[in-house]
């Protein structure tokens, strides 16, 4: 994404990039937003009037397996930005791309995971959990597929060649929202999936 | 006339102001139940009491603050209003002491407030321990539904209760939040809509220390007919009070399903078939009345599920329309000719227009059920 | 990515005037000024609103308007001046100065920037739109469940309410982060966070808290669009669900709300004292730790809205607490005040007037709250006028006469031009009269039984004589903005504004009046919080107008059309909601709207800024 800059990144007081501080600040905000929505769920865990309830209806082997997936797609970007950084560009696009992958897994698994409900009986408005678990973790997968996005957008430019050494913070802030949309899992999977 | 002095004539706006702010505090504070009828600065009972010692106590610390801050204020701006020619003033910064103090002595007085404030709030959250009488207090959409459960009385918008025995509330609402507010008496608690996990039921309680007649009103905003949600709670003593009770368990939902011996009424008088009570019993069905309200000598005495209040004792209430219209003859026909034009948007909708006769009759059938 | 970093030279040159050039505009001052006329359009708005409420109160019984009309007009004017008049008030001058008092030339993302008014202006647009359908939101600013649940609220106003607020919540994020990110990262060398000026210290404070406190607001009214059009129960307790739990999220969004609302009027009245006490602001660091302190507190006091819901004991006396000490940081900054006055040479100017009116009203506010701070008391003061009164001698006697002082003190910087100080004096004696002569009397009524959010009341309560006294007060406020806008219209002819009219201490007035393009010619470098003084000492009591400069060598970003099209696109994304119940499938302007932003998302982030 461009910016305000032009040949020289003009300086900043802080000597970070500002598009760097733009996406932590934005990430204060979305951590707000994924703990109202875990509140939520928390509140109403165990108020169901009907079912089905989780326990009914889980997988967790597939969802463990999908969490694991996620979480090294984080440890791919980091690996991807590396690449960027020194300029190597089939490090950059190869990382990249089995991030890519790793995210689409994800996704993939989500979408399985809320037909398979739907199947079961568990619609949006059939009962709390359901009403409470589809926010919850569709606003999330929404937050993976707008990564997702990003990414493939950067991926497309590596491919083109023009993200050189100069232009790798346009990575780099993307990895940081891909970082958070993982952190935010790792607090989703024990608190819905593996709490009883 | 202007004052002289350029001093005075400068200050003179604020002076003015400041005085026109504390008469408005005195005139504000010398209530008058005869002015204010729903004053809440006149509690009548030991929980309103409880009430308005705390209010007197932040009132005074906040009055205290008032007059010393603004009067800080008022006497820096008249005190060192610029002139022209004036010197630089002294560029001074801040002052540490002064900060610790103007941080300390605020945390002291606040202290003060919240250590009578605590004591209350377990005071006033409480159950009573030996209340006497129970009352069951649910909100509709736009009126208030009382039951005696011990006492087998089920009424509307006017709470009886006797002088000096404690009274224990326990509040809900019919279909969305509402609000008790008996300012003299029990000052106010919201209403829940209840549901198989949301259970919400509030209490409030009040031993009234005299008899007489209080104004409340709803104080939750629950749809188009919230300013028009009033009540009233009538302290009545023990006889009278007794009384009433009686009269009320006649018909009521709670004493054999509301059913009374046939051809009696409301006071327990045998109905001669072509008295008012058997040709209004007709009109109140034939009218479609029956549909919201429950009403004694008609079929549905008993349910308690209806829209619409229970009308079996409505001679014997002093207001409609929950306490917006005084019992009237004239009143009671104009609602009844069009309940609309005097509760847009209230559920009673009547399912065809009422003719004058049926209005007649109904008007004294519904005013004769004591 | 942007291949045309090095092509800028090549494009034409933006025009400065017509319609296009204002859609088009990244720059902060225009930006700030077209939020400055939205929000005074709105205020007016909101404040017709409040002539007809009067009206309607003026007398017992009345029927001036039609009981459901009156309860979306008192809605309709708290959610007005909160979201339409007040915020982005403050935005005008968050957008005008924050880049000018820290020395710099733009915002961190000026394309940012225009997004988040244009999805302002459509978001405001939007929810007044509902007018025109008899459909305006009627369940109050605050929108209670289960009342806004299909069931009782079946039509479309509370549709109207919910969407529009979202709409309007994307704009203060966006708006956030770019503040932000300007006030961390686009100081000019020196300024320290330590020497920041004092509005920019409680704006930023502000942006954390619009950060942290929207989101809870966002989740809310989506639990609700999906209880009105897709069947769940959040807060419908048929089905479960929690209806004080609606009042918990939008209270913690709320209560920040309010410090959202306060802390940039603090800032301003802050910037104003000193200048015109012709000494320091008294207490610098105090201020700024009672100010985040306030802000950092302002989470954890929400639930004061709600001690007549039955929370028990312990919550009630938790919350009482907190609410007592917040009282504690707000009366710091009163003190600091009247100290930044003590011992100063008073310059009674437009400004101060109404910088020392906020003082004496917003302490009167700032009682009454601790009032209701104490549970027990509140039972009988919540849901009354008293509470009216309250947040009207904060919002109103606080926020607006604090946003009007700055108005009055920042107009020769934005336009060239003075107001007229007499004019100027009638403008705030004013609205200092009718204000107190509209919300006085409510401490009166409320504490005598008149409960609130009514359109009317019955004969006999004693509730006559102030309501009339009030309705007549209301009327002389309007008389008041009636004679500000005459001085502003007038403004156009006066003699043209100095760079420094007042003697300021800020970067702001080291400028031409009003600012060039690009702000500063050189970014200067700042040695403490009030570095004109500072310039002004050293050359000896003398600052000479600043010299005229074309611009040349100095790179402008680019204007553009993006920001415009993004908005539209995600507004028409959003108000598909309003036809979920149509015979026409609202999921596909859904995706229509979608794919307009995405299409705008990308043509801007491959447009070079320039």
């Amino acid at each position: 994404m461009s910016t305000v800059a032009h040949a020289a990144h003009p300086e900043t007081t802080t000597g970070i990039d500002s598009r760097k501080v733009a996406i932590w600040a934005f990430i204060g905000s979305e951590c707000l937003f994924f703990a109202t929505l875990i509140s939520t769920y928390l509140v109403y865990k165990g108020k169901s009037i009907t079912g089905p309830l989780p326990a009914d209806i889980f997988e967790i082997p597939l969802v463990t397996f999908g969490t694991a997936v996620l979480l090294f797609s984080s440890f791919f970007v980091v690996l991807a930005l590396n690449g960027a950084q020194q300029g190597n560009r089939k490090k950059l696009i190869g990382w990249l791309t089995l991030t890519v992958i790793c995210g689409l897994f994800f996704v993939g698994m989500q979408v399985y995971e809320f037909q398979h409900f739907y199947h079961k009986g568990l619609g949006l408005s059939t009962n709390l959990f359901g009403s409470s678990f589809y926010l919850l973790t569709g606003f999330h997968g929404t937050h993976v597929t707008l990564g997702l996005i990003w990414l493939s957008t950067v991926l497309v430019e590596a491919i083109r060649g023009r993200v050189p050494p100069q232009k790798a913070m346009n990575l780099e802030i993307a990895a940081l929202y891909w970082h958070f949309v993982d952190v935010v899992w790792i607090v989703i999977f024990p608190v819905v999936y593996l709490m009883r | 006339m202007a004052l002289s002095t350029g001093l005075l004539r400068r200050g003179r706006p604020y002076l003015v102001g400041a005085l026109t702010l504390a008469l408005l505090v005195l005139v504000g504070c010398t209530t008058n139940e005869a002015t204010y009828p729903q004053t809440t600065l006149a509690p009548k009972s030991d929980f309103t009491r409880l009430v308005d010692d705390l209010l007197q106590t932040t009132f005074f610390w906040a009055v205290l603050v008032f007059v010393l801050v603004e009067g800080g204020l008022l006497f820096a701006i008249w005190k060192f209003r610029g002139k022209p020619g004036d010197a630089e003033p002294k560029q001074v910064h801040g002052n540490v002491m002064l900060e610790l103090v103007w941080t300390a002595i605020p945390t002291l007085i606040l202290v003060a407030i919240a250590i009578p404030t605590v004591k209350t709030i377990f005071q006033t959250s409480a159950s009573p321990t030996a209340p006497e009488v129970e009352i069951e207090v649910i909100g509709h959409q736009w009126w208030w539904e009382y039951r005696y459960p011990a006492l087998g009385v089920v009424a509307a918008n006017e709470m009886h209760v006797p002088v000096g025995k404690t009274i224990s509330l326990k509040m809900w609402s019919a279909d969305v939040i509402h609000s008790f507010w008996s300012p003299q008496l029990a000052a106010k608690r919201d209403v829940f809509p209840q549901g198989p996990r949301f259970q919400k039921v509030n209490p409030l309680w009040f031993r009234a220390d005299t008899t007489g007649d209080f104004s409340g009103q709803c104080a939750e905003f629950c749809g188009i007919q919230h300013a028009r949600m009033g009540l009233r709670v009538i302290v009545q003593t023990e006889a009278e009070f007794d009384a009433w009770v009686a009269q009320q368990r006649i018909g009521s939902p709670l004493v054999n399903g509301g059913v009374v011996a046939p051809a009696t009424d409301s006071t327990g008088a045998p109905v001669a078939p072509d008295s008012l009570m058997a040709v209004g019993a007709q009109t109140f069905q034939a009218a479609g009345c029956i549909a919201c309200h429950a009403m004694v000598g008609t079929p549905l005495a008993g349910t308690t599920a209806l829209m619409g209040p229970n009308l079996s004792h409505f001679g014997s209430r002093r207001s409609f329309g929950a306490n917006m219209y005084l019992n009237t003859p004239e009143n009671l026909a104009n609602w009844l000719r069009d309940p609309q034009a005097m509760k847009e948007g209230s559920k009673m909708v009547l399912p065809r227009p009422l003719t004058e006769d049926e209005i007649t009759t109904l008007v004294a059938y519904l005013r004769a059920h004591q | 990515m942007a291949s045309s970093v090095l092509d800028h030279s090549h494009a034409p040159p933006a025009a400065k005037t017509g319609l296009w050039s204002w859609l088009t505009t990244v720059d902060h001052k225009r930006i700030g000024i077209l939020y400055g006329a939205s929000a005074f359009f709105f205020f007016l708005l909101g404040g017709l609103e409040a002539l007809v409420i009067r009206l309607q109160l003026s007398r017992p019984e009345n029927t001036l308007v039609s009981p459901d009309f009156y309860n979306q007009l008192f809605t309709m004017h708290g959610t007005s001046m909160i979201f339409l008049a007040v915020m982005p008030m403050s935005a005008m001058f968050f957008n005008y100065f924050i880049p000018l008092q820290i020395g710099a030339r733009d915002v961190a993302f000026p394309r940012l920037n225009a997004f988040s008014y244009w999805v302002f202006l459509l978001g405001g647009l939007f929810i007044n739109a509902s007018f025109l359908f008899n459909a305006a939101p009627n369940a109050g600013w605050f929108g209670y469940a289960n009342l806004t649940s299909p069931q009782y609220s079946p039509g479309p106003n509370t549709d109207f309410w919910f969407l529009g607020l979202q709409i309007l919540g994307v704009a203060s994020i966006a708006a956030a982060v770019n503040f932000f990110v300007t006030i961390v990262n686009m100081r000019a060398p020196g300024m320290t966070l330590l020497r920041m000026p004092m509005f920019v210290w409680m704006s930023f404070i502000t942006q954390i808290l619009l950060l942290l406190a929207f989101p809870v607001i966002t989740v809310a009214l989506v639990y609700l669009m999906f209880d009105r059009h897709f069947g769940t129960n959040f807060f419908i307790p048929g089905g479960g669900g929690d209806p004080v739990l609606w009042q918990h999220l939008f209270w913690i969004f709320g209560h920040p709300e309010v410090y959202i609302l306060i802390l940039p009027a603090f800032g301003v009245v802050s910037e104003v004292l000193p200048v015109f006490a012709r000494k320091p602001l008294f207490g610098y660091t105090a201020m700024v730790f009672s100010g985040a302190f306030i802000a950092f507190l302002g989470f954890g006091v929400w639930s004061h809205h709600m001690f007549s819901t039955g929370m028990g004991p312990y919550s009630d006396a938790f919350f009482s607490l907190t609410t007592m000490l917040i009282a504690i940081p707000t009366g710091v900054k009163i003190f600091n005040w009247i100290g930044t006055i003590w011992g100063g040479s008073i310059q009674m100017r437009t400004p101060m007037y109404f910088a020392l009116g906020f003082i004496a009203m917003f302490i009167i506010g700032g009682l009454s709250g601790v009032m209701h701070a104490s549970p027990p008391a509140d039972l009988q003061q919540t849901d009354t006028y008293f509470i009216v009164a309250h947040f009207h001698y904060v919002l109103f006697g606080g926020s607006i006469f604090a946003l009007t002082a700055g108005a009055y003190y920042w107009w020769p910087k934005m336009f060239g031009r003075m107001l007229n100080e007499s004019l100027g004096k009638v403008h705030f004696w004013l609205m200092f009269i009718g204000f107190n002569l509209t919300f006085a009397p409510m401490h009166i009524l409320g504490l005598n039984g008149m409960p609130r959010r009514t359109y009317t009341y019955p004969e006999g309560l004693g509730f006559e004589m102030w309501n009339m006294v009030e309705t007549v007060g209301s009327f002389v406020i309007a008389l008041s903005m009636l004679v500000f806008l005459y001085n502003m219209i007038k403004s156009r002819n006066s003699a043209p504004a100095p760079a420094d009219p007042w003697h300021g201490a800020t970067l702001e007035w080291a400028i031409p009046s009003p600012p060039p393009e690009f702000n500063f010619a050189e970014i200067p470098t700042v040695a403490s919080s009030m570095p004109v003084w500072d310039a002004r000492r050293a050359a000896g009591g003398q600052l000479p107008e600043p010299a005229f400069h074309d611009g040349s060598g100095i790179h402008m970003p680019n204007p553009s059309i993006k920001p415009l099209i993004v908005a539209v696109g995600m507004f028409i994304m959003m108000i598909s909601i309003m036809f979920t119940h149509a015979d026409w499938p609202w999921w596909a302007m859904s995706l229509a709207g979608l794919a307009v932003m995405l299409y705008g998302i990308f043509s801007w982030a491959f447009e070079p800024a320039g």
